[in-house]
């Protein structure tokens, strides 16, 4: 969940200048509402504090236990960071390979269907982990479309050898789907807004065409250019799902070590440690990139230099083929979903004879079946049922908090202030370490509920996920609530508004939008979220994606056709939320 | 040297350049002169290579240079607002071009060092460009476009972001440096001023066309047209109607009736446009009530009845009736 995180963070720098003014013009009120803004701030303070903040600093005294500290441990966290690293770096140079020649495409040039592309290509970012491992497995996996036209067209020539899951492509390739918009939006906009004339200086004074993009284009562009390489580093290095489920059981990374310790070898302190190493990197980056972003000096134009059509034949050649590639890496993976769920490609579990091949509507009907010798003991269906009512719960709990935090954001006082960095915390935390605080911590008898302790109730997923969906819901809904200006209020209050009144007719109008943006982010986080669900989710009590994994691992026509099936509704739900989202955000609120 | 032959241009489906033709000799500089939007800046990016006609071609020497790329003309371009490598040092930004030529080392350090120099900049080698100001940046942006000394050298308004006096101290400069360096060279501006203290030679631009072509002085003392006397100031454009037919004719206008011989050959009824200079002595009197006064660099420009205005060295009243002289000159049909 940080690589939502990290791309807010950039468009919070955009807006650092207006923020400011804003802070500046509403600190005259602000010592007469200290009281209420402390107040409105304390349950989100005491939120984090207790199901963050403590699990973290149990981890971290797990972490230095003599148990954890062992040569053994260390040696073993010494190749798995050192894998982490090797493949974020692969994955990131291959991000580039893709990104940088698509930036320039989206950046110079004009064609038909561009925003319909460019579009496309943001797709990936917002889809749940599962999702995608779903849709490569889908499109390339031992059971997927392509082996299946292989194996089709055998008669033709002998199949040629064809592996993808398991392999370290697909974990490169699936990050390469990943983050390519992250390369797209950062560089292509720098190049887009970058004064046309330095190219053009650059061409009268004699540069050819490759000069005029290593002399002066890219080391002009160098922050952005750095800016986005560490960000796409960041996501690649802390990446979980898409290596836990499509790399195999020989590729661990930081985090899938962490969830392999903790959940199959049990080894918390090693788990622990691993955490702690985990949080040092990811905070260094972060550190890193702030650095690299507030000291950028790329000169804009006025008038940015505009797209334009392909003229010569190369121009034509670029685009074409760009446009081709691009439609098909990114359309492919995610169209095969939905195909792969209505098709029957193998025998069902424990059927023998002939199979047919072709259309089918049974991975859906079986959703809704409790099938009798299947692992689960209950209908698939359920664990969707359990994903709306977790996503439920965490919007209405993120809200709750978010909306009083937010508002008492707005007019911020200097103890405000601190507890607004403080709140934004979470964001460098890795889900799975979440996951693993939480059994840490909270294994502890309740007095006052029947369940044994917290980590076996099931609000132990909701709150997780609110603590990674708090931060996107305060940074939502505090431009909203600042756009709001104190003249409405007092000229309706002087046509005779009651304070009640004031807020229906001012300021709700204006904070719907951001409230039903904000809710739908924490709904569709919720539903998608991996990690920390994968550590806590009870076996009898499975979210979406914790189904879907399960189902993806396990033999049989059906129960690879039932995870297809889960994919595609967990894909389209939170394809509407995206939409949602698009349409409710205010013109100039953070994008995500 | 340098010759465009009818070069034209669409912009957004409007002619932008309609056949557009000239020459630029050796030493010489023209200045092409024009109203913002009529397509000045654009003719230069197409000498420069940085977009292509629709049609006409661009020769040196007698040499198309339609398939030759930017950056092998050997052509130096100045921007209006520098354009100058922000990533880059003073010394480096100028360098550019010598090194995109791979000269040599010292050759390039000297070259630069002398460059410099003759822009009145020597010291500020290893400045930052982001740190200089305008006009320093200008003298910098002039410096790297003469280094690799370019056949030709244009200029795309690179004195409009700065202010007058700035302005008039860089013009004087950049009047001495073409002298010196007889590189040929085409300067665009929208500003009269800065054309009539450079130009060898003027080319008004209007309408994708070239309407004069001239040294200052003749394009001064017969502009041809009502919209070059307008756009120059050179005088009362006042419209009128022919009284008769032939060469020699009176015209009548809502400020009196003239006297004009001309060549142009106008019919009886004909509406032509007169070009009214003030004179000292001699010409047609006019009588006119004072209808404004305002005070300009040592004179007081007075606006009469009929809307005629004339500079005049005494102040007047508003309301006041007086007499002045013009000579008239025809500008052809209206």
């Amino acid at each position: 969940m940080s690589r939502l995180a990290d791309t807010k963070d950039v468009n919070q720098k955009a807006e650092g200048s207006g923020f400011s003014l804003l802070k500046r013009q509403r600190s005259r009120t602000s010592a007469s509402r200290l009281l209420p803004s402390a107040f409105l701030l304390l349950p989100a303070v005491l939120f984090l504090a207790v199901f963050f903040l403590l699990p973290l600093t149990r981890i971290l005294a797990f972490s230095l236990d003599a148990s954890a500290l062992t040569a053994a441990n260390f040696r073993r966290a010494f190749s798995v960071l050192r894998f982490t690293f090797y493949q974020a770096t692969l994955s990131t140079l291959l991000t580039f390979l893709l990104g940088l020649p698509s930036a320039v495409l989206f950046a110079r040039f004009d064609f038909r269907g561009k925003s319909l592309l460019r579009a496309l290509t943001a797709i990936p970012f917002m889809l749940p982990t599962v999702v995608v491992a779903a849709g490569f497995n889908a499109l390339l996996g031992p059971r997927g479309l392509f082996p299946f036209i292989l194996h089709l067209s055998s008669f033709l020539f002998p199949p040629p050898s064809f592996q993808f899951s398991g392999t370290l492509t697909a974990i490169l390739v699936a990050h390469v789907f990943y983050n390519t918009t992250i390369v797209i939006r950062i560089f292509g906009n720098a190049l887009t807004n970058l004064d046309p004339r330095l190219e053009q200086a650059a061409r009268t004074l004699g540069a050819d065409g490759l000069r005029v993009w290593t002399r002066v284009l890219l080391p002009v562009l160098r922050v952005p250019l750095l800016a986005a390489g560490l960000l796409v580093f960041l996501f690649d290095f802390s990446s979980f799902g898409v290596v836990l489920l499509l790399g195999g059981p020989q590729f661990s990374t930081l985090e899938v070590e962490i969830y392999i310790q903790s959940m199959q070898f049990l080894n918390l302190p090693m788990a622990a440690l691993l955490s702690i190493i985990q949080l040092l990197c990811t905070l260094a980056f972060s550190i890193l990139y702030t650095r690299i972003v507030t000291r950028s000096i790329v000169p804009t134009a006025p008038r940015p230099s505009v797209a334009r059509r392909p003229k010569t034949l190369r121009e034509k050649i670029f685009v074409s083929a760009f446009c081709l590639l691009l439609s098909a890496f990114f359309i492919f993976p995610i169209i095969s979903l939905p195909l792969r769920s209505l098709t029957r490609l193998e025998a069902d579990l424990g059927q023998r004879g002939e199979v047919r091949y072709g259309f089918t509507g049974d991975y859906y009907r079986e959703l809704f079946v409790n099938r009798s010798g299947s692992v689960f003991y209950i209908p698939p269906i359920e664990a969707a049922r359990n994903s709306l009512g977790y996503a439920a719960a965490t919007v209405a709990l993120s809200l709750a908090l978010g909306l009083p935090a937010a508002s008492a954001l707005v007019r911020p006082n200097r103890a405000a202030k601190l507890l607004d960095s403080f709140l934004l915390l979470p964001l460098g935390a890795s889900a799975v370490t979440l996951g693993l605080g939480y059994i840490i911590t909270f294994n502890k008898q309740l007095p006052i509920t029947n369940y044994q302790s917290l980590i076996a109730s099931p609000l132990i997923i909701p709150l997780a996920h609110t603590v990674i969906a708090l931060p996107f819901v305060i940074r939502t809904l505090q431009p909203a609530l600042a756009s709001v200006p104190e003249r409405l209020r007092q000229a309706a209050a002087t046509l005779g508004a009651s304070p009640l009144r004031v807020w229906q007719a001012v300021d709700w109008p204006i904070l719907s939008r951001a409230v039903l943006a904000a809710a739908t982010f924490a709904f569709t986080v919720s539903l998608g979220e991996f990690g920390a669900a994968s550590l806590l989710a009870r076996p009898d009590f499975p979210t979406l994606p914790v189904a879907i994994a399960r189902f993806l691992s396990q033999p049989g026509g059906l129960n690879y056709g039932q995870a297809m099936a889960m994919s595609t509704l967990l894909m389209s739900v939170t394809l509407l939320g995206i939409l949602l989202i698009e349409k409710a955000r205010l013109p100039g609120a953070g994008e995500f | 040297m340098l010759t465009l032959e009818s070069i034209s241009k669409h912009y957004e489906d409007q002619p932008l350049l309609d056949g557009v033709s000239f020459s630029v000799g050796l030493g010489e500089t023209v200045c092409l002169l024009g109203a913002s939007g009529s397509g000045k800046s654009t003719l230069l990016r197409i000498v420069a290579g940085l977009e292509l006609p629709e049609a006409g071609r661009v020769l040196w020497g007698g040499a198309d240079l339609a398939s030759t790329p930017p950056h092998a003309r050997d052509f130096g371009l100045v921007f209006q607002d520098y354009a100058l490598f922000p990533h880059l040092t003073v010394f480096e930004n100028v360098a550019f071009g010598l090194r995109m030529r791979n000269q040599p080392k010292d050759a390039i350090a000297s070259r630069v060092t002398e460059v410099l120099g003759i822009v009145n900049l020597t010291g500020f080698a290893s400045r930052r460009v982001t740190d200089l100001s305008g006009g320093e940046q200008q003298r910098v942006a002039l410096a790297r476009a003469l280094a690799p000394r370019p056949r030709l050298l244009m200029f795309d308004e690179p004195l409009g972001a700065l202010d007058r006096s700035l302005k008039e101290d860089l013009l004087h400069e950049l009047r001495a440096i073409l002298h010196r360096t007889k590189i040929p060279a085409i300067y665009v501006t929208h500003d009269q001023e800065e054309a009539f203290a450079l130009a060898d030679r003027i080319l008004l631009l209007h309408e994708g066309k070239i309407l004069r072509d001239g040294t200052p002085a003749e394009v001064w003392n017969d502009p041809q047209s009502a919209w070059a006397a307008r756009f120059l100031g050179v005088g009362n454009v006042v419209e009128g109607v022919c009284q008769a037919s032939g060469s020699k004719f009176q015209v009548e206008t809502n400020v009196g009736a003239f006297a004009i011989r001309c060549k142009h050959g106008h019919a009886e009824g004909e509406t032509v446009a007169l070009l009214l200079r003030q004179a000292d002595a001699g010409g047609t009197r006019v009588r006119a009530r004072v209808e404004d006064v305002v005070f300009s660099r040592e004179r007081f420009k007075v606006t009469l009845r009929g809307g005629l205005v004339v500079q005049l060295t005494s102040a007047l009243k508003v309301g006041e009736e007086i007499e002045v002289a013009f000579r008239a000159e025809c500008l052809g049909h209206a």
